[in-house]
């Protein structure tokens, strides 16, 4: 039973990821065919024949609209993800690097998100409608309210330009080559990031872990003289996970989306500022692969979030 | 069947939560501000520069200072709220008006076209809203009706699944199924049976929705793809300052905070109404 | 020296102090079984869940005292609390289905109960199987790594009496533990707790809306309106003798065996008042046949009559 399931949801996630692909298609062919050949040899004009034929072939120039949807997503599932003119390089090699990044990002971020969003939480549920509650619940509020942009930006401003230290203006390094400058590089951005992370955490642990508590098995708890502690995490926390597990793997794939910001501000080499600086020099393949790449992100994500809440509630198996 | 007692309006309700009474004045605040703009009553002309008074702090003149064309930030930051609440209320209402007739339709008549419904909305969930509008952005352009759009794309997934729901396990409900088995027709129980269950996570949403759109569209602003220079936007604003901000903060903080007052405000009323809204109303 | 001794109880609820129990006193002696009868809203959960302190949130103790073996269990520090929870004084509930831990095993449940006391027991999943086996439960290894939604409502309930006796308490609270189940799985249960009651001379409070229930159950009756103790008695006596005329309502409307087809069951007409709401008056006044004008304007208090205890002043048979 448990391989019928999920074979059946391979089976919708592929049947979703085939519509995200005709959408993206849409979204971009938007742009008039003689935008996209203009842009062929253009002003960055150092291409070699082989590499306009490279882009040709990717966006199946000249033919029907059916035709070009056909070669590029045929060049797609083959791994020519286009080519970036700017860089000179295949797409596929960029995404390569700039992929780990934003993945080294995003998970920073959001197992940073996710401890301060469970701290406040239980922090504000312990003793709710107290002035405690009242400055968790604000915490969660701000969080939610001031735009990543904005929050970085005044580190910037304080970091940068008040004390002169910004890691993030030197040469971005990988973990492997510098594993300290990596870190103090991803700090700061990982935590604009996990403070996003931290709000709807910190909402669906406070109301869980509330809801939980006034449960009939935590009485029984209780009332079987386990410590109070053990109650806590055991007990209330521990029923509390599953919609805690949902909202963290909903938040990741939005942490995707505020990477974009993010990687531009302090200058993260991923696919955020990818896609952004693609746009900027209308890399029409670049946009159009990086998006498809962050789609295919999320809905694998979301998959794997599904699966692991199940394997949390053994009621659903 | 008329009740005998007399039920206390949502209102009632909504003005005993404090933090829906907070969020209402915020944005009322933020709407008359914006007002103002609209009707063109700043003070200075937001594209106005004063050459000699750039990059100073505020001032009577200058109530939030100057940025560093001599632009008076006060009313760019009026005109740059009221630009954001266009976008956002403008894109809102497609995507409420779509999602929702979607959603219900979808959700009341079923099979295929449901499904198709449900598949397309997954398909622009597996997009981070930012992406997304940037996409969209990038292809269509940078005028107002542009992003409003983008972001109405975004946004409407969302309004499918919230009227959606509601539509679906109400039309389980006996009453309905005996209205339908008695011969009324579907839209007269669409309207007096459906419509009034799915209305409170509909306004909801609403409320909230706006919130996450003038985030949105503060943040294309701030990444350029927004109301291009002169033309005053919040989150272009945001951008300037990043060169500026550590020995002029007002150029920084006064947008930022209008922002955030405004998001705020949204999400304070979206909880407020949830609170006033549901039926099974917490005496907290 | 009893067991357990309850002077002058008083619950209200924390925000608005409205009072839920009014004054309730009554001892359980070693070995004794109580019954603690009453319509919902008579205060007789609450009263039993102050025992081991497991009010509600928003509801609170605002007088009395709870002796156990001398020890005040309101006063006392949470500590002293906790070591008698599941050892000395267990309780049982009403719901089988929400009182045990989800997404625990059920051995792992058990097993809390006997870690949390630290019993030195070498072999404790041999204790926790022989619990099981004595239940009723019929493959005790396969319960062991069971989850609680793989089991019917009367399966879990016998796993709760298993956690509540595995460590031999000196006293069972049992809050109308048979309401939520079928007829015939009640009277399963019924009987395996007579029987464990029995095997350890254990004493019992049994609470439950239903005073057919505890005829072959207690020796000890309890009856509670609004919040109040309206009678005391052995359990002979109130069945053969009721003096308050809401004990003698309850026993009319029971179904009995002995009744011609088509008779309408009796009831008490009306509703009854919330404890909060009386005043000095009898609660019981307004539903009462045998009124008086005494009734209306005074209190009555518990007092002794023929042995036995009740709160009027017109009792029947007077």
């Amino acid at each position: 039973m448990k391989t019928n399931f999920f074979f059946s949801k391979l089976l919708s996630v592929l049947l979703t990821l085939f519509g995200i692909s005709i959408f993206v298609f849409v979204v971009l062919r938007v742009i008039p065919g003689d935008t996209i050949t203009g842009t062929l040899g253009t002003d960055t004009g150092v291409l070699s024949p082989e590499q306009i034929d490279v882009l040709k072939q990717y966006y199946g120039i000249d033919k029907s609209l059916f035709g070009q949807y056909t070669s590029w997503m045929g060049s797609f599932l083959k791994g020519d993800l286009g080519f970036s003119f700017t860089t000179g390089l295949s797409v596929a090699k960029l995404t390569q690097s700039s992929l780990a990044v934003t993945a080294e990002l995003a998970i920073l971020g959001t197992v940073l998100g996710v401890i301060m969003g469970i701290a406040v939480g239980m922090f504000s549920a312990r003793k709710p409608g107290s002035v405690r509650d009242f400055a968790g619940q604000l915490f969660g509020l701000l969080a939610l309210a001031i735009p990543g942009f904005v929050l970085s930006t005044t580190i910037v401003a304080v970091m940068a330009n008040k004390f002169h230290y910004f890691p993030n203006g030197l040469e971005y390094m990988t973990p492997w080559r510098n594993p300290w400058m990596n870190f103090q590089q991803m700090m700061f951005p990982a935590l604009v990031l996990g403070i996003a992370v931290a709000a709807p955490v910190m909402r669906t642990t406070r109301s869980a872990l509330l809801e939980t508590v006034d449960k009939d098995f935590v009485r029984t708890a209780h009332g079987k003289g386990v410590p109070a502690r053990r109650v806590q995490f055991k007990h209330v926390l521990r029923n509390s996970l599953i919609p805690i597990v949902t909202m963290t793997g909903i938040q990741f794939g939005y942490l995707l989306g505020g990477a974009v910001i993010v990687e531009k501000i302090f200058a993260l080499p991923g696919m955020g500022r990818q896609v952004l600086d693609a746009i900027n020099h209308r890399e029409y393949a670049t946009v159009q692969s990086s998006v498809m790449i962050f789609a295919i992100l999320f809905v694998t994500i979301n998959l794997v979030t599904d699966l692991i809440y199940r394997q949390i509630d053994p009621r659903i198996k | 069947m008329t009740s005998r007692v007399k039920e206390k309006s949502w209102l009632h309700y909504y003005l005993r939560s404090t933090s829906g009474v907070i969020g209402a004045i915020l944005v009322f605040l933020m709407v008359l501000l914006s007002l103002i703009a609209a009707f063109k009553l700043y003070p200075h002309d937001p594209v106005l520069q004063d050459i000699e008074n750039t990059l100073k702090g505020p001032s009577g003149k200058y109530w939030f200072g100057t940025d560093q064309f001599g632009r008076d930030i006060f009313s760019r930051c009026l005109d740059g709220m009221r630009r954001s609440m266009i976008v956002s209320i403008f894109s809102v209402a497609i995507a409420t008006v779509v999602g929702v007739t979607l959603g219900i339709l979808g959700g009341y008549f079923g099979r295929w076209f449901d499904s198709v419904v449900v598949r397309m909305s997954d398909v622009i969930f597996a997009f981070p809203a930012i992406l997304l509008a940037l996409a969209i952005v990038n292809s269509l352009g940078n005028s107002w009706i542009d992003t409003s759009l983008a972001i109405a794309v975004v946004y409407t997934p969302i309004f499918i699944r919230v009227a959606r729901g509601p539509v679906l396990s109400t039309k389980e409900m006996d009453y309905v199924k005996s209205a339908r088995i008695l011969g009324f027709s579907s839209p007269r129980i669409l309207v007096s049976h459906i419509l009034p269950n799915v209305l409170a996570p509909i306004v909801v949403q609403i409320a909230l929705s706006l919130s996450w759109a003038i985030l949105t569209e503060s943040g294309l602003s701030f990444l350029g793809l927004g109301t291009q220079p002169p033309n005053a936007s919040l989150g272009l604003m945001v951008s300037d300052a990043q060169a500026l901000a550590a020995f002029a903060w007002w150029t920084l903080a006064f947008p930022s905070l209008f922002i955030t007052i405004a998001v705020v405000g949204l999400n304070l009323v979206g909880d407020g109404l949830r609170d006033s809204l549901d039926p099974a109303r917490r005496n907290s | 020296m009893s067991l357990l001794s309850i002077k002058n109880l008083s619950v209200e609820t924390a925000y608005d102090s409205r009072v839920l129990v009014n004054n309730v006193s009554f001892e359980i002696e070693k070995g004794e079984a109580v019954g603690v009868v009453g319509e919902s809203g008579s205060g007789k959960t609450l009263s039993a869940l102050s025992i081991l302190g497991l009010l509600p949130r928003g509801v609170q103790i605002s007088s009395g005292s709870i002796l156990y073996n001398g020890k005040d269990l309101v006063t006392c520090d949470s500590e002293t609390l906790r070591s008698i929870r599941g050892r000395e004084i267990s309780m049982i509930y009403q719901d089988p289905m929400t009182a045990l831990n989800p997404v625990m095993k059920l051995g792992d449940q058990l097993r809390e109960v006997i870690d949390s006391h630290q019993s030195n027991n070498s072999d404790i999943n041999q204790m926790i199987f022989d619990a099981f086996k004595e239940v009723g439960i019929p493959d005790p290894e396969r319960a062991f790594h069971s989850y609680p939604h793989e089991f019917s409502g009367g399966m879990r309930q016998r796993v709760m009496i298993a956690m509540a006796l595995i460590l031999s308490p000196e006293l069972l609270i049992a809050d109308e533990p048979t309401t939520a189940l079928d007829v015939t799985i009640q009277q399963q249960i019924l009987a395996l707790v007579l029987e464990e009651r029995r095997k350890r001379n254990m004493s019992m409070l049994w609470i439950t809306h239903d005073l057919g229930v505890v005829a072959n159950l207690v020796d000890k009756v309890i009856v509670m309106y609004a919040g109040r103790i309206v009678e005391i008695g052995s359990v002979e006596r109130i069945f053969n003798a009721p003096q308050h005329p809401y004990t003698a309502g309850l026993l009319a409307s029971l179904p009995k065996a002995s009744d011609k087809n088509r008779t309408r069951l009796a009831s008490i007409p009306g509703v009854p008042p919330k404890p909060w709401l009386v005043g000095d008056s009898c609660a019981f006044a307004p539903r009462c046949s045998r009124a008086i004008e005494q009734c209306k304007y005074t209190k009555p208090e518990l007092a002794n009559a023929g042995g036995t205890s009740s709160a009027c002043f017109n009792r029947v048979g007077a």
